[in-house]
């Protein structure tokens, strides 16, 4: 870019920052929700000043050193957008919206030679257009990053063992059973086993929704493990469908307590344990 | 036998497992499948899918909805190049197992499946289809 045009829009960088502001402040995409109107204009005047110092080293390419501080706040930008909320389009109109404040003061000054005018013009635009690219590579970055951030989450969403009764333990297990998780869920109930000196454990699988033969592996270790503890296994919330495809399968769960629902594991265990629940015999007032 | 709708994807980890049985059960609704139906399928391709990424790496799996004399059904197609198989007759028994697991996969998903085959070719890989129609027992 010809040191000339870099001098000019330099000094006119007011009016450009005035133009480009607007310029997204009168866009459809406009995310007022998500970001102040103060805080769009100091992000606009930051990227601006930093974008006008490096247009002044002559070459304009993004990869180059002077373009650094550019691209980090580029980077910085849509990181933080991916994060806000942002949808990719409404991202990338920040930098697309530059494009059209830049023609109309280049248009401005080189009304009478058009030669120049078309020669920065094209300058500008591949350098807008990497810059737009730098844009949508860490935007996708940032959202990658959600998404990792999330997987973990999921993962450490452990299986709660929940105490239902003196003596009772019941465990409810949602979703896939895979090795991993089998690995945690036998971990917490054995440790809940001697904590609470438990003798009965319930396993609820009604939120299991495929029973195939690794995951009744996965049963069949627990339920040895946890007798080899001293305790008994009773798995509830088997499925009519789960119920005839295991026996498809060929799976043997003949030596396991097993019940179609919790409740009735529950009154199992009670009976297990002799304990009796009756309804209390109280005088009605009716 | 005339294909209807068909889709392939790449089983290449463990999440893949859960995405296409999804896919699965997606398939199986379409074409109003009973849920002892439904679940059967699902857990055939849950073994075969995991068969696949046990002992091959991964592979693609075909879905495809199938008509055939009025009567819909799902194919489901498993291709791998893994090891392959080198005694299938064997490898059809209950409880052989190379991997240390329960030895059902196979003869279970056949069980749980209207037709089955299995083509196997050792150094080249491994191909089982299975087939559930929409009224199968």
């Amino acid at each position: 870019m010809k040191s000339e045009t870099a001098a000019f829009l330099k000094k006119n960088k007011k009016r450009l920052l005035e133009a480009w502001v607007q310029n997204q402040m009168s866009d459809s995409t406009l995310r007022d929700d998500l970001i102040s109107n103060e805080e769009l204009s100091k992000q606009s005047d930051d990227l601006l000043d930093a974008l006008l110092v490096a247009l002044g080293s002559g070459k304009l390419n993004v990869d180059s050193d002077k373009f650094q501080p550019v691209s980090d706040i580029l980077s910085e930008l849509s990181v933080t957008r991916a994060r806000q909320g942002f949808s990719p389009r409404e991202t990338s109109m920040f930098v697309m919206s530059l494009k059209k404040a830049f023609y109309a003061m280049l248009e401005d000054q080189y009304k009478n030679d058009p030669a120049t005018l078309y020669q920065e013009t094209v300058e500008l635009n591949n350098l807008l257009d990497s810059m737009s690219i730098v844009t949508m590579e860490t935007f996708i970055q940032g959202r990658e990053e959600v998404i990792l951030r999330q997987t973990d989450e999921i993962s450490e969403i452990s299986t709660p063992v929940i105490r239902v009764w003196e003596g009772i333990l019941a465990l409810p297990i949602i979703g896939t059973l895979d090795s991993a998780r089998t690995q945690v869920v036998m971990e917490n109930l054995l440790q809940q086993i001697v904590e609470t000196g438990s003798r009965i454990a319930i396993l609820d699988i009604s939120g299991v929704p495929t029973v195939d033969s690794l995951v009744a592996q996965h049963l069949i270790k627990t339920v040895s493990a946890t007798r080899l503890m001293g305790a008994e296994c009773i798995i509830s919330g088997i499925r009519a469908e789960i119920a005839q495809t295991i026996v498809h399968l060929g799976i043997d769960l003949s030596g396991i307590n097993t019940k179609a629902s919790l409740a009735s594991a529950l009154k199992l265990a009670y009976s297990m344990l002799g304990i009796e629940v009756r309804r209390a015999e109280r005088k009605t007032i009716f | 036998m005339m294909t209807l709708s068909k889709e392939t994807l790449t089983i290449q980890r463990e999440p893949d497992v859960i995405y296409f049985r999804n896919k699965a059960k997606e398939y199986a609704v379409k074409i109003g499948m009973s849920m002892v139906g439904q679940t059967k399928l699902i857990t055939a391709a849950s073994e075969l899918v995991r068969n696949m990424l046990r002992y091959a790496n991964g592979g693609e799996a075909v879905l495809e909805i199938v008509i055939r004399n009025n009567i819909k059904g799902v194919r489901l197609t498993f291709a791998d190049k893994g090891p392959g198989i080198k005694d299938v007759k064997q490898a059809m028994q209950d409880g052989f197992s190379t991997g240390r697991s329960l030895g059902l996969g196979l003869p279970g998903a056949k069980r749980l499946s209207n037709e089955f085959d299995i083509k196997s070719e050792v150094g080249k890989g491994t191909t089982v289809t299975i087939i559930r129609w929409k009224n199968g027992l």
